[in-house]
């Protein structure tokens, strides 16, 4: 059923890197990320592999479904190897037609392509194993000296939450609207362009109107229950750095160290 | 508890220049007072003005005339509005649109986290306010995946955690099918009896407010009729004339008794109009 | 005309670990002209088969035949049977959706492929019919009272003048009068345009008030399908699925059961009215 959609796909599971604080998850993956750039060598992606690997091990995360995450970026991928393989000048190899193929070529198709997998899997194992709620958590923390620049740093994390538990609400609010509409002969599949977008107007507004009831009325349930913003708030579940997270800060520390004196 | 002495609202509907199209008087002089641990249901029509009074209770609306107290706490004092909100909690019709939370026990904690309690002593609230509510079992749940009665529940269960002492639901029941209902409105009982909370519950649906200390009727913004539940109910006809009905033994009591039977003047509950009956044939 | 739905089963997650029925071998005939109660507590699979009956939701297994064609083959108008089988959503005022009121009822009307002129004049019809008066035809839908957006909301599926109207609770959230409005509206409706009526509801008293025919649900099966008479016998069968019978069939079953001369069969409060003025000589 639509309300079973998760959004960011937390798999479930009770493993050390589920439990690490989601700050460390959170600045791990950007360490990752920015280690991905600091290395132009075999040697660094075999760091990083191992990294992963380790990781997903660690996670408790099947293969199976890690890789099935892959699956959206694969033709990015794609193209991104080949527009590198053709296009990059350098020791021909060969030609056929108007394509060259480099020595260079191959050497940059492949580390761009590895580069790609590894973000796309470092970012997905962070959402894989937090739940959006700390996610949010994270980045109130983490951006929480922005404050002093006045960026509502509390208001978007906030929202961010409100937006995740509203979205599969709002999806199942489509799906009975469109099929109200189509109870009174809307046709939402058939007809060229212009007539597809005009058939969706019987959907948008009642959408809309109905988002927007919501709002008011979750506006004014917080009020109700004392919400003034994030001044004074403590929290049922604050974030606490445990021994592990120490380990994982120093690990990281390591990964970023040896990206940039690998050979 | 709670107390309306004058209040009156006005809704002011402006055009797009911002000159006064019409002004509707929501609430129109209202004086009443709500005793402290109290089962108090308020009863109208949609329309009737009963869930404007309900916002004035926990300061959501602030009264155009008159003042509105509640535990001793002037309304319309700003500084005050976090105390009347911590001690008199609303619950909303909509199970929906007030739950802030993506887990359970996370929405439960958003009211105490507002008011800064201690996280331990958060905990402890949390775990209180689950087991009154009978939703300890889905503390780790996300709301989607719940009925509306227990949807309604969960947002009990987070005023709860505030400690009021007095809980106001709007037509908490208005969205729910006879199960959701009887689950909601056998919780808020409970509440009032074993923890001695104040509560006022605002409906339409009049079964649930057979066993109430007090009913107050509204209609176009008055307080119409007040009373313990068997003298409002007693009066078929005039409740009627708000837009509002019987159960189905008052009314046929209402109706033989017309007729000439010699039956009690108001029957609440199946086994009162049977004993009425059954004593009427031994006679 | 008529529907007749031939051991349909509605299975989600086909082939999978979570593969559960929301329909199971359900066998129904709907002929002309019948005022229909469709029954059952909330996942019951009501709605997944009232979505069956105009071709929303195509079943996994059986089928559907409407006038003797089945409605699942590739030649089939399935608008055809959008018009002809008209479904009322739960609150249906949600899909409310054009500037003035006339314009959202002749929606309907237009996509199936009526002129002008007759979509107009089916319009004008709806709204009478719903008692929606002349003089709110250009007003925004958006401002009217909740009652009234319902009524247009009704008006709009009325207006593609089907022969089957079927509605998902009608009256969810009305006070007691626009309950009753709204249900003696039905009742007008099927009487006077002829049209077969299908109410989803939750409440036994309005049921054993209006229809004809009960059809039970429970666990995607239908359980029952009858008289509501017969139906309010299996008191016991009813209970355990979390539904029962009137208040005024109870009591006057426990005053059979006293012993007296009363019979436990009455459903409505003027057959037990009628009953116990005999009983003690008063008509």
């Amino acid at each position: 059923m639509i309300r079973d959609i998760t959004i960011g796909q937390y798999y479930p599971a009770d493993s050390i890197i589920h439990r690490l604080d989601p700050r460390v998850k959170f600045t791990g993956t950007l360490a990752l990320i920015v280690s991905l750039f600091l290395f132009d060598s075999f040697y660094g992606f075999l760091l990083c592999g191992g990294f992963v690997a380790a990781v997903i091990i660690m996670a408790k995360l099947p293969l199976k479904y890690v890789l099935k995450g892959m699956r959206p970026i694969l033709f990015l991928l794609l193209f991104m190897m080949i527009f590198n393989l053709l296009l990059t000048p350098g020791e021909v190899l060969g030609s056929w037609w108007i394509f060259t193929v480099t020595k260079e070529g191959i050497r940059s198709a492949l580390f761009m392509g590895l580069r790609l997998i590894f973000l796309v899997l470092g970012s997905s194992i962070m959402t894989y194993t937090t739940t959006p709620n700390k996610l949010t958590d994270a980045m109130e923390r983490i951006f929480a000296p922005l404050k002093l620049i006045k960026v509502p740093v509390h208001e978007f994390s906030m929202m961010i939450s409100i937006a995740l538990r509203f979205i599969p609400i709002l999806l199942e609010e489509t799906d009975k609207i469109m099929k109200a509409q189509q109870a009174r002969g809307a046709d939402f599949e058939n007809g060229n362009v212009f007539k597809r977008i005009k058939a969706l107007i019987p959907l948008l507004v009642p959408l809309f109107v109905s988002a927007f009831r919501r709002a008011g009325d979750l506006a004014e349930a917080m009020e109700a229950r004392c919400y003034h913003g994030g001044k004074g708030r403590t929290k049922l579940k604050p974030l606490k750095y445990a021994f592990r997270d120490a380990i994982a800060y120093i690990v990281l520390v390591g990964l970023i160290v040896g990206a940039v004196f690998i050979p | 508890m709670v107390n309306f002495d004058q209040v009156t609202f006005e809704y002011i509907r402006r055009d797009e220049e911002g000159n006064v199209e019409s002004i509707n008087k929501a609430l129109d002089d209202i004086s009443l007072d709500i005793k402290e641990g109290d089962f108090v249901v308020v009863l109208g029509a949609n329309g009737s003005g009963k869930s404007t009074f309900a916002k004035h209770i926990n300061a959501l609306l602030e009264p155009t005339e008159g003042i509105v107290t509640v535990s001793g706490y002037n309304t319309k004092e700003e500084d005050k509005l976090l105390q009347i909100r911590e001690n008199a909690g609303m619950v909303f019709q909509n199970p929906d649109n007030q739950i802030v939370a993506s887990v359970i026990e996370e929405d439960v904690a958003f009211g105490p986290e507002n008011i800064g309690v201690p996280t331990e002593e958060m905990w402890k609230r949390v775990e209180h306010a689950l087991e009154k509510t009978g939703m300890t079992a889905y503390r780790e749940k996300s709301p989607n995946k719940l009925s509306g009665g227990q949807k309604q529940r969960v947002a009990i269960a987070g005023v709860l955690a505030m400690r009021p002492k007095c809980i106001i639901l709007d037509e908490p029941t208005a969205m729910l099918d006879p199960v959701g209902r009887n689950e909601v409105i056998s919780t808020v009982k409970e509440l009032n009896k074993q923890e001695g909370i104040t509560v006022i519950l605002i409906t339409h649906y009049m079964q649930e407010a057979v066993d109430a200390d007090f009913c107050y009727v509204m209609n176009k913004g008055n307080v119409v009729m007040k009373g313990k539940p068997r003298e409002i109910f007693a009066k078929v006809e005039e409740l009627k004339q708000y837009k509002l009905d019987v159960p189905q033994v008052t009314e046929l009591a209402y109706r033989l008794r017309k007729a000439g039977l010699d039956l009690p003047e108001c029957v609440l509950s199946e086994d009162e109009f049977t004993e009425a009956i059954r004593r009427l044939k031994c006679r | 005309m008529s529907l007749i739905l031939d051991n349909i089963s509605y299975i989600y997650g086909k082939a999978t670990a979570f593969e559960t029925y929301a329909l199971k071998n359900v066998n129904l005939a709907i002929p002309d002209g019948e005022f229909i109660g469709l029954i059952g507590h909330t996942g019951s699979g009501k709605s997944t088969l009232i979505q069956h009956m105009n071709g929303l939701v195509k079943a996994t297994e059986g089928n559907i035949y409407f006038n003797g064609a089945d409605i699942y083959d590739k030649d089939f108008k399935m608008k055809e049977l959008r018009r002809k089988v008209g479904l009322v959503f739960q609150y249906p005022e949600h899909q409310l959706f054009e500037t003035t009121v006339i314009r959202d009822v002749l929606f309907g009307p237009k996509n199936m492929g009526m002129e002008q002129l007759d979509a107009e004049l089916a319009a004008y019809g709806a709204l009478k019919a719903v008692g929606v008066g002349e003089d709110l035809l250009d007003a925004s839908p958006f401002e009217l009272s909740g009652g009234q957006k319902r009524r247009v909301a009704i008006a709009g599926v009325l207006a593609c003048k089907p022969d089957i109207l079927i509605l998902d609770e009608p009256t969810a959230g009305l006070d007691p009068v626009g309950r009753i409005e709204i249900l003696s509206l039905l009742k007008q409706i099927h009487e006077e345009q002829k049209i077969t009526v299908i109410l989803v509801s939750h409440s036994m008293e309005d049921v054993a008030e209006y229809v004809e025919r009960i059809i039970v649900m429970n666990d995607g099966e239908v359980v029952m399908d009858d008289s509501p008479r017969v139906i309010f016998e299996r008191e016991e069968e009813l209970k355990a699925m979390g539904l029962g019978v009137p208040q005024v069939t109870r009591v006057c079953r426990r005053l059979h059961s006293l012993g007296m001369d009363i019979n436990p069969d009455c459903i409505t409060i003027d057959e037990a009215e009628q009953e116990i003025k005999k009983k003690f000589g008063l008509v």
